[in-house]
C-alpha cells in the first residue's frame, strides 16, 4: 500500500487567503440566501467540481479548494441560465480591458463592452 | 518597460479573480445579488464567527447538565438559545467523546461544516487525504493530530451533509473542577470540536509551554 498522504495542521491561518476567494465564497451564499440555489444543490455542484479536479490531476490538497467552489458557481450560473460561458468570457475580457485602460492608482471601474 | 514607472495602465489580476469579478458583476447587474448582501457576509465570516461560538456551546454543556441533555437531544434548538442559528436551517448534531468513544467529522464529498460555530473549515478538512482517510483509517488521522486513544476506545466517524452538520463535544479534562465558563472556553480549540484532538488538561498545557 502507498504511503498515505499526511494532513498538514495548520492552526493558524487566514479565513482567505486572497480577496477573490472572500468574493465568490459571498456570491455562493448570496444566490443561496436569495433562493437561487438550494443548499443541497450547492454540495453536489461543489463535489462534482471537485471530482473533475481530481480527474484532471488537482492533488486536491485543500488549497485549491475556492477554484473548485468557483468552478461549481459558474457551473451553477449556466445550469440555470442565469448566463452561459460566452457572456461570462466576454465580461473578464471587459474587465481586463478595463484594467488596462484605467491609470495606475485610479480605482478600476467597468468600462462597458463596445459591441 | 518598468512597472514603477508606469502609470498608464493597472496591470489586470489573475484569472481567478478576473473570473469572480465577471460573474459578480453580471449577477449585480441582472439583480440577482446586491453588493452590500456581498459585504456584509464576507464581514462575518471573516470576523464573527469562529471557533469561539462552538467553544462557549462546548463550556456550558460542561458547567450545565440540562443544557448538556438538550444539546445532545436537539442540537441546533438548543445552540440557537444561546444565538447561534444556522443560515438554511440546517440540523446540528452533537456527538458527546467518552472514555469508550471518540467521534471524529468529515466530510467526505466536498466540506460541510458547522460554520454558524466554528467559522470556516481549515484547508486540511477541505482536502483530498483527510476526506478519504478519516474514515478509512481514523486512528492513524488521529495520531497525525498527536491523539492517541485507547485501543478499546470507539471511533465513531460523521460524514457531514447539506442537510446534517455534526460538532463533537469534547470531554471535559481533569483538573478544571469550579473553573468559570470563560476559563473553560479557552481551554476548547476548533480541532478538538471537529475531533482530531483531546483537550489538554492545565497540567499538560502547562507542561507543553515549559521550556
Amino acid at each position: 500500500m502507498s504511503k498515505p498522504t499526511p494532513i498538514a495542521n495548520d492552526l493558524e491561518e487566514p479565513v482567505f487567503t486572497e480577496p477573490w476567494q472572500a468574493q465568490a465564497f459571498a456570491l455562493a451564499l448570496a444566490l443561496q440566501q436569495e433562493g437561487l440555489i438550494a443548499p443541497g444543490e450547492w454540495t453536489e455542484a461543489l463535489a462534482a467540481a471537485i471530482k473533475r479536479a481530481q480527474a484532471k490531476g488537482d492533488p486536491d490538497l485543500g488549497d485549491s479548494y475556492y477554484e473548485h467552489w468557483l468552478c461549481a458557481l459558474e457551473e451553477l450560473v449556466r445550469l440555470k441560465e442565469i448566463s452561459d460561458s460566452e457572456e461570462m468570457a466576454q465580461r473578464v475580457e471587459a474587465w481586463r480591458r478595463s484594467y488596462l485602460a484605467t491609470p495606475h492608482g485610479s480605482p478600476v471601474e467597468l468600462i462597458a463592452d463596445d459591441s | 518597460m518598468s512597472h514603477d514607472h508606469d502609470h498608464e495602465h493597472t496591470e489586470p489580476p489573475g484569472e481567478l479573480e478576473l473570473r469572480v469579478k465577471a460573474l459578480e458583476s453580471l449577477l449585480v447587474e441582472k439583480g440577482l445579488v446586491n453588493p452590500q448582501t456581498l459585504n456584509t457576509i464576507i464581514e462575518t465570516y471573516e470576523h464573527r464567527v469562529g471557533p469561539r461560538n462552538g467553544a462557549q456551546v462546548v463550556a456550558r454543556a460542561w458547567s450545565d447538565d440540562e443544557f448538556r441533555t438538550a444539546l445532545l437531544e436537539d442540537g441546533a434548538a438548543t445552540v440557537a438559545t444561546l444565538g447561534f442559528t444556522g443560515r438554511q436551517g440546517e440540523h446540528l448534531t452533537v456527538v458527546e467523546n467518552t472514555p469508550a468513544v471518540h467521534n471524529l467529522v468529515v466530510c467526505t464529498l466536498c466540506s460541510c461544516y458547522p460554520w454558524t460555530l466554528l467559522g470556516l473549515p481549515p484547508v486540511w478538512y477541505k482536502s483530498a487525504p483527510y476526506r478519504a482517510r478519516a474514515v478509512s483509517e481514523p486512528r492513524s488521522v488521529l495520531a497525525e493530530f498527536g491523539t492517541r486513544l485507547a485501543d478499546d476506545t470507539e471511533i465513531r466517524v460523521w460524514d457531514s451533509t447539506s442537510e446534517m452538520r455534526y460538532l463533537v463535544l469534547p470531554m471535559r479534562p481533569e483538573g478544571t473542577a469550579g473553573w468559570s465558563l470563560e476559563d473553560l472556553q479557552q481551554l476548547v480549540t476548533r480541532n478538538s470540536m471537529i475531533g482530531v484532538e483531546q483537550i489538554a488538561t492545565p497540567d499538560q498545557r502547562a507542561a507543553e509551554r515549559a521550556p
